[in-house]
């Protein structure tokens, strides 16, 4: 297994990701915002294509570009009484602005400076078969208490959103 | 670095960083509650670039860093769900979703 990963298709995803990431919070209309999240989770999805970890790309499609998608339109469109509504005023948020890039400027010193541990490089990635061997013994009580976290999170969340009957 | 050559560790890190960054400025300053709920989901899927992608520079045989990325995944689905809920809740009683809106307990 290599020690890095293609340069130009990890170029090309990195600004598949960046560019929507920019377009989300630069455009007016939320219904374009929630396309462009759509664009950079699809691509991330690549980039762990590119990582080796094919199971995460094919839950990332699921997850996040087929349910929370789907989900943010749904409420978006029951939040809007008008088709204007999506179009909102140009939002600049200085403040905001400043702190983050302060943030990312000094995540991205440190990173320059980082020392990693020395890799330890197998023959062969795992496959998908290893990640669920390994999920299913090593890891099968935070996978079982995940589901309930999971369970329990959909029961509130349809307990609160639902009607006006009680 | 120069454009197309081999990425490694530090430019994923890179990267990730830049994604957190724009998620926490759309986070802090967008007025719409469901603009925040979407940049809250951008921070974490940088999280889970970092996750997934240290783990398969540092120790690929163990896919800890995958299976962080998992539940990591489970808990801002879940955060995502409840939250919209909770807007959905919100606008059924203010008929906005405006974060002005919603200051109540404003000193």
């Amino acid at each position: 297994m290599p020690e890095t990963v293609n340069g130009i298709a990890f170029f090309l995803l990195a600004f598949a990701t960046i560019g929507g990431a920019v377009m989300m919070l630069s455009t007016r209309n939320v219904v374009h915002a929630a396309f462009w999240l759509l664009e950079t989770m699809l691509a991330t999805a690549g980039l762990y294509l590119l990582l080796d970890a094919e199971f995460l790309a094919l839950v990332q499609v699921l997850v996040y570009a087929g349910a929370v998608s789907v989900l943010v339109l749904f409420t978006i469109m029951l939040t809007l009484r008008r088709r204007e509504d999506a179009v909102r005023p140009f939002e600049p948020g200085w403040g905001g602005m400043a702190l983050a890039a302060l943030f990312g400027g000094a995540m991205l010193v440190a990173i320059s400076r980082a020392q990693l541990p020395a890799a330890k490089l197998p023959e062969a990635p795992p496959t998908v078969a290893d990640f669920g061997r390994v999920l299913f013994t090593q890891w099968a009580v935070p996978f079982e208490i995940a589901s309930l976290v999971l369970l329990v999170a959909l029961v509130g969340a349809v307990w609160w959103s639902g009607g006006d009957r009680r | 670095m120069t454009i197309g050559a081999p990425a490694g560790a530090a430019q994923f890190m890179a990267l990730s960083a830049v994604l957190f960054s724009l998620g926490l400025y759309g986070a802090l300053s967008r007025k719409n509650a469901v603009m925040v709920l979407m940049s809250l989901e951008l921070m974490a899927n940088a999280v889970n670039l970092n996750l997934v992608s240290l783990t398969r520079f540092v120790d690929p045989a163990a896919m800890t860093g995958q299976f962080f990325a998992v539940f990591s995944m489970v808990v801002s689905a879940a955060e995502i769900g409840l939250g919209l809920a909770l807007v959905l809740a919100i606008y059924r009683q203010k008929k906005t979703v405006e974060l002005e809106a919603m200051e109540e307990l404003k000193g």
